[in-house]
């Protein structure tokens, strides 16, 4: 579905993405882990067009989206949920899902996306009318990841949906990428809670630097011993 | 990490200290108190009519006021940038106006008992309608190219550099406008029902107010392009997904919005309104010239620091509020009718080093930063 071959990116001198090759495929859940700085978050925002690339190939359903402007990407069906939830705090909730859905014309439709969407989080349909800036963090999160499926998309690429929130709450937002992802909608995964994001993925890359210096199944990333003592706090997983 | 765009520079508070500031604060404010209590309390000079008068030119000046105040608020809430030029639009708008006026003003139509009329007799009010209606597009056209010619190129370059191009853009509207129309000053071409200084008659203390047409139509019509522009940014699609740009373009442009599209639009806009207050202007005022732009838009400006820049309610009650006070505030402070435009400066300095974020900013820098 998504294949990036030979991915370079530079913010000036700094060469943050050197060679990246990776691939997902329909209907998974892949998760990228690297600690801070290794370039997660860059390589998101090349796919979603933020960024531009200095060398490469960004291939989605066959087709050369490297080039294209975000607006572009996001009505082939890509959504980035970007990292720091950036919901707008001067609109309302209601507002926020509705911008969502920009991409999508058919009114009814976005009712009832809505109405969806406040099914599987009840929060916010409490807080429909609230400023998006008066949430918590937890229900932020949660708008963002329901904003971002406003425009039901294909593949959905999630940026540290688990930062900043209390472990009931990461627990709860992993329930919820496994349940988008049984929707139908593959799912590009970022994070530095590495523990959870191995367990719910079904692939995993490891980035270090700029390269990707480990994949495979999830399960055998979760226990290669070099993953244990860099990311998940040495022996202490099981 | 490119998180953040470029990054939003605070306001500064201004270097002097407190103690002065404050000072030098309420040192103004007991010399004003003094003044109106003479003009109000001891020499009583002016009686109800004539405040009457002044309170009607206040209210038409600052519907005008607002409406361009709002284009500035627009861009800057968009863009982080002030539109220098804003005020050359409006010329813009209030030359193609006359430029309508003038032609159905040529036109002879034949009329019903055989007599014949220039049609703008004819039909007042298709002729005002149409005068809108071109010096709008007009000035929205311009709007447009402005933003694509003047600042698009320069989005990435630092903040000053497209303020100086936006001086340079007013510069050179100003001497095409000079070179297309000549230096010399032209008279707006009012239907003759709506002419200048007719209008209702109301007798106040036994002295006669006049409430012009012209003043009515302006207050009126801005009013309801405020009302229209506040619905349209509340609830239309096109004016969530402004809001959306102004506070976030990365998250914006994630949510599938274009937005150089939105960035035009907004220029669009606030052209159109700029538009509408300069043949507002011209009807009213009565004289079109290639410098008409200047006064009304650093005025504008004003009132959008007023307001609180970004703002637009604080806009809209920032442009009513320096027209009252430009109107009303030379008499009651007893200074001379002409100081009026000093009044209007002195806010501004007085703003910037008391309430820089403006009277309805505080919401603002919150949702801004």
């Amino acid at each position: 579905m998504l294949k990036v071959t030979d991915l370079n990116v530079s913010y000036g001198a700094i060469h943050a993405l050197q060679g990246v090759n990776f691939e997902l495929n329909e209907g998974e859940i892949v998760t990228l882990i690297g600690a801070n700085g290794a370039g997660k978050s860059t390589l998101l925002n090349t796919i979603s067009g933020l960024l531009p690339a200095t060398l490469g190939k960004v291939e989605y359903l066959g087709e050369d989206i490297l080039k294209l402007p975000p607006q572009k990407i996001v009505r082939k069906g890509i959504v980035h949920v970007p990292e720091g939830r950036k919901i707008f705090a001067a609109m309302t909730v209601m507002e926020n899902l509705e911008m969502g859905a920009y991409t999508v014309e058919d009114k009814e439709w976005i009712k009832k996306r809505i109405n969806e969407m406040f099914q599987v989080f009840p929060v916010l349909g409490k807080r429909s009318n609230q400023l998006g800036g008066t949430l918590s963090g937890g229900e932020q999160q949660m708008l963002a990841i329901a904003r971002g499926l406003m425009a039901n998309p294909k593949l959905i690429l999630l940026d540290e949906p688990s930062m900043g929130l209390s472990p009931v709450l990461v627990e709860q937002i992993f329930d919820i990428i496994q349940d988008i992802n049984k929707q139908g909608t593959s799912v590009l995964l970022v994070e530095q809670n590495a523990q959870m994001a191995l367990v719910i993925a079904d692939r995993a890359y490891v980035l270090e630097t700029g390269k990707i210096v480990l994949q495979g199944n999830a399960d055998d990333v979760l226990h290669d011993p070099k993953v244990i003592n860099a990311y998940l706090g040495g022996g202490a997983t099981d | 990490m490119q998180s953040k765009e470029t990054s939003t520079p605070q306001i500064k508070r201004s270097k002097l200290p407190k103690q002065i500031r404050q000072g030098f604060g309420i040192i103004v404010l007991l010399l004003i108190l003094w003044r109106l209590y003479l003009v109000f309390g001891v020499e009583q000079e002016y009686t109800v009519d004539i405040w009457a008068r002044l309170l009607i030119s206040g209210l038409v000046i600052g519907g005008v006021y607002s409406l361009i105040a709002i284009g500035y608020t627009l861009v800057y809430g968009i863009l982080r940038m002030i539109n220098f030029a804003h005020g050359e639009v409006m010329m813009v708008g209030t030359f193609a106006g006359y430029l309508v006026l003038e032609a159905t003003k040529s036109i002879t139509v034949p009329t019903p008992d055989n007599s014949l009329l220039s049609f703008s007799n004819a039909y007042p009010i298709i002729s005002v309608i149409l005068a809108f209606a071109i010096g709008m597009l007009i000035a929205a056209t311009t709007g447009y190219f402005l933003e694509k010619i003047a600042y698009r190129p320069l989005r990435k370059a630092p903040r000053l550099i497209p303020l100086i191009s936006a001086i340079g853009a007013s510069i050179f509207l100003q001497n095409f406008a000079q070179l297309l129309f000549s230096p010399q000053t032209r008279d707006y071409v009012n239907p003759d029902i709506i002419s200048r200084g007719a209008g209702w008659t109301m007798m106040i203390n036994d002295s006669k107010v006049i409430l012009p047409y012209t003043g009515v139509l302006t207050f009126v019509l801005s009013i309801l392009l405020m009302i229209g522009l506040y619905t349209m940014i509340k609830k239309t699609k096109l004016g969530k997904a402004m809001r959306s740009v102004a506070m976030d373009k990365q998250t914006a442009a994630l949510m599938g919005i274009d937005v150089n599209v939105i960035i035009s639009r907004t220029f669009i806009i606030s052209g159109a309104l700029a538009g509408a207050a300069g043949v507002m202007w011209g009807l009213h005022n009565g004289l079109v010239y290639y410098f008409v732009g200047f006064l009304p838009g650093i005025k504008a400006f004003t009132a959008a620091v007023m307001g609180g820049i970004g703002n637009i309610p604080g806009a809209m009650l920032g442009g009513m509020l320096l027209g009252l006070m430009e109107s009303l505030g030379p008499t009651a402070l007893g200074i001379s009718y002409q100081l009026k435009d000093v009044i209007s400066f002195v806010i501004l300095i007085v703003i910037l080093i008391f309430r820089p974020n403006g009277i309805l900013g505080e919401a603002l820098s919150e949702e801004k930063v």
